[in-house]
């Protein structure tokens, strides 16, 4: 059994087992990609050190729409700084500036401009840590040390009928140079980097 | 990332020497894995040290008054100002390189971008302290911002040029240091997952927020760049206009003309890029990342410089021009008494900012000198010397002399403590340099390495061997995008 519910440490996911291939040359991985998904494996993840162009389109991920979040932040700023300042300036504290409108727009567009680009900014990249959930002691299983470094990892993920050892010698087949079985959690938790932390008692647990 | 599989043979090679990815990642991380040397407890002992006095003179001036800085009622704007819009000047140039660059697919950015981010960053920490202190009673700084308070409630004038400033530079700053953030993660994870200790493990891995590197990550880290650039674009261009707007809204002599935002901003970059050219020359020679910074980048910087420069010259014959041309005696007076007359108190700074912004930086003009490096680190100190006196010129030499000639024989210096307060951000803004350089990657990581395949120095040779040989396959194999 596991002690995932014991844990101090949230746990989103699933333990499960992956076919992890790793791959040195982005040349060998694209056909490596179609060829397993010809072949009806499903691709649990590819991690790479740098964004690769058109990898997302080869796996057939769909396009982010963390633009379009962007824009609802950004249009939320326009309105809180119009709205803002045109309440302040003509119902709550009406000033008279030389004589000049209460409701003055022109002299709004600095601020405005302002508002809108940081509420947008700042709004961006907290849906971009909420969706990637990314946060300072935000934790998570890394199949393969290099694939910050110099290696494209591609990640199988094994179901009840999968057969290990054919995925394997598929991945070998397709140029894979590093290849291995492991079992790990596939979401996240609060941990830390520098200590071990045991998600599970792995004797007990029982494939 | 390069969208291109295949680039000209004439472009230079943006990576110099025989690289690979890891090889790459060893350059960079390298440096920031070993302990610190000699040379850089020294530098970074002598900025704690400027930072302390001008931490010292910053008390004085809370404690006494700002009757501390020599200003006087002529001159209520002296080197605190001058210093503010000098430090946001300089803060320009990194948003332009990663978003403005970004944004025109100019793949020399990806060498210089980290480092001017950073330095955009801590510039723009330092132009804070200025209007911050400037300020007199410090403590009631937060009246500035508007939320509902127990003083009325009182809101700040919104149609203020000053209050304008204060959401343009706190956006600016929010913003430039997101985008500076969201590009160092994926590199603290290249740190991350090489780290041998505890400490290294443990802080590396808070700093990186658990990235992995997984394509949808990836994906979306691409968008937020490319929004994030065109966001800051017209931030970046906002943010020097509106501080113009300080001067250009008021009705003082001198300070009242509408060519000023264009004229700020151009000055911003230029200056900026002078900023970027003394620290990566320097970073560069210290870090051994000669093949990454390499003679094409700072050549490409150097005409950016002369263009900027170039357009500076410009704006100020033509602010010259029209004081002239307006018929506006007192305006006209500004400029020929003031400032070109170089027997006025202050004729010698108009006449340095002239030599150091238009003349010098034209030098640029010639190949050979703009790829001479140790030139450029030569050019680009003198060109920061000559964007401190045109902000020095504009802001005392318009105020010096008043609608109150009993005023004029005020001549204004500044005391120790104002000269301190500008020493302590130096001190600041390489303290904050120093520990960035050695516990962050200087260089974008990722980015080098998605741009290495093709504009690599081994790979370009490679390729232009196999463009030789047979055309054709060169086609299919390397320019045809397959996927």
């Amino acid at each position: 059994m596991d002690v995932r519910h014991k844990s101090p440490f949230r746990v989103l996911g699933m333990r499960k087992k992956f076919v992890v291939g790793c791959f040195d040359d982005e040349k060998v991985l694209f056909p490596a990609i179609k060829n397993v998904r010809r072949a009806g494996y499903k691709i649990h993840d590819v991690y790479t050190p740098f964004p690769i162009h058109g990898l997302d389109h080869a796996m057939g991920l769909r396009e982010t729409s963390l633009h379009t979040a962007g824009f609802i932040f950004g249009i939320t700023g326009t309105s809180i700084a119009v709205g803002g300042m045109g309440w302040i300036f003509t119902s709550d504290w009406p000033l008279n500036f030389g004589g000049k409108p209460h409701f003055s727009l022109p002299a709004f567009i600095p601020i405005t401009f302002e508002l809108t680009v940081l509420l947008s900014a700042v709004g961006m990249v907290m849906t971009f840590c909420w969706l990637c959930k990314m946060m300072p002691g935000v934790k998570k299983h890394h199949f393969h040390l290099r694939a910050t470094d110099d290696l494209m990892v591609m990640v199988i993920e094994c179901t009840a009928k999968t057969n290990e050892a054919e995925v394997q010698s598929f991945l070998q087949n397709n140029g894979a140079m590093e290849i291995n079985v492991q079992e790990a959690e596939d979401g996240w938790w609060f941990g830390r980097y520098d200590k071990e932390q045991k998600l599970y008692q792995t004797e007990e647990v029982g494939y | 990332m390069s969208l291109l599989k295949y680039e000209s043979q004439l472009r230079e090679p943006l990576v110099d020497g025989d690289k690979n990815y890891h090889q790459v990642t060893e350059d960079i991380i390298g440096p920031i894995e070993v302990k610190p040397g000699m040379l850089w407890w020294i530098g970074f002992s002598l900025a704690v040290c400027l930072l302390l006095f001008g931490v010292y003179s910053v008390y004085r001036e809370v404690t006494y008054g700002i009757g501390q800085w020599n200003l006087n009622h002529t001159i209520g704007w002296g080197w605190d100002i001058t210093n503010f819009v000098w430090w946001i000047g300089i803060g320009h140039a990194g948003t332009l390189i990663s978003a403005i660059l970004l944004l025109f697919r100019q793949g020399w950015r990806t060498g210089v971008n980290r480092a001017a981010e950073a330095m955009t960053i801590f510039a723009v920490i330092c132009a804070g302290q200025f209007p911050i202190f400037h300020m007199g009673r410090v403590w009631v700084g937060f009246y500035v911002m508007p939320y509902p308070n127990s003083r009325g409630p009182l809101w700040p004038n919104f149609n203020s040029a000053l209050l304008w400033d204060v959401f343009a530079v706190s956006t600016y700053f929010t913003v430039s240091l997101l985008f500076w953030y969201s590009g160092l993660l994926p590199d603290l994870a290249t740190v991350r997952d090489r780290a041998k200790t505890k400490f290294r493990k443990m802080f590396y891995g808070l700093a990186s927020f658990g990235w992995t590197g997984s394509t949808k990550h990836w994906q979306r880290h691409e968008s937020l760049s490319l929004v994030l650039a065109g966001l800051a674009t017209p931030l970046v261009l906002s943010v020097h206009t509106i501080v113009s707007f300080d001067f250009a809204t008021s009705v003082v002599p001198g300070w009242h003309t509408t060519i000023f935002p264009p004229y700020f901003v151009a000055g911003a970059i230029f200056s900026g890029f002078a900023m970027v050219q003394s620290l990566l020359i320097i970073t560069r020679k210290v870090l051994h990342l000669e093949d990454y910074i390499t003679v094409g980048h700072i050549e490409a910087m150097n005409k950016v410089i002369v263009l900027t420069g170039s357009i500076v010259g410009c704006a100020y014959l033509t602010e010259l021009f029209i004081a002239w041309y307006g018929q506006n005696e007192y305006e006209w007076w500004a400029f020929r008494q003031n400032r070109v007359n170089l027997f006025s108190p202050y004729g010698w700074a108009y006449y340095g900012m002239m030599f150091c912004n238009v003349v010098s930086p034209q030098i640029f003009w010639s190949k050979k000198l703009r790829r001479n490096v140790t030139f450029t680190f030569f050019m680009s100190v003198l060109i920061n010397v000559g964007m401190w006196f045109e902000r020095f010129v504009i802001i005392v030499t318009s105020v010096y002399r008043d609608f109150l000639p009993s005023s004029w024989s005020t001549y204004y210096s500044p005391s120790i403590w104002e000269v301190g307060f500008y020493l302590g951000t130096f001190g600041l803004f390489f303290t904050c340099y120093f520990l960035f350089a050695k516990y962050f990657p200087v260089i974008a990581l990722a980015e080098i390495k998605a741009i290495l395949k093709t504009s690599g120095e081994n790979y370009k040779q490679k390729m232009t061997a196999t463009e030789k040989l047979d055309a054709e396959k060169f086609y299919i194999e390397e320019v045809e995008h397959a996927h």
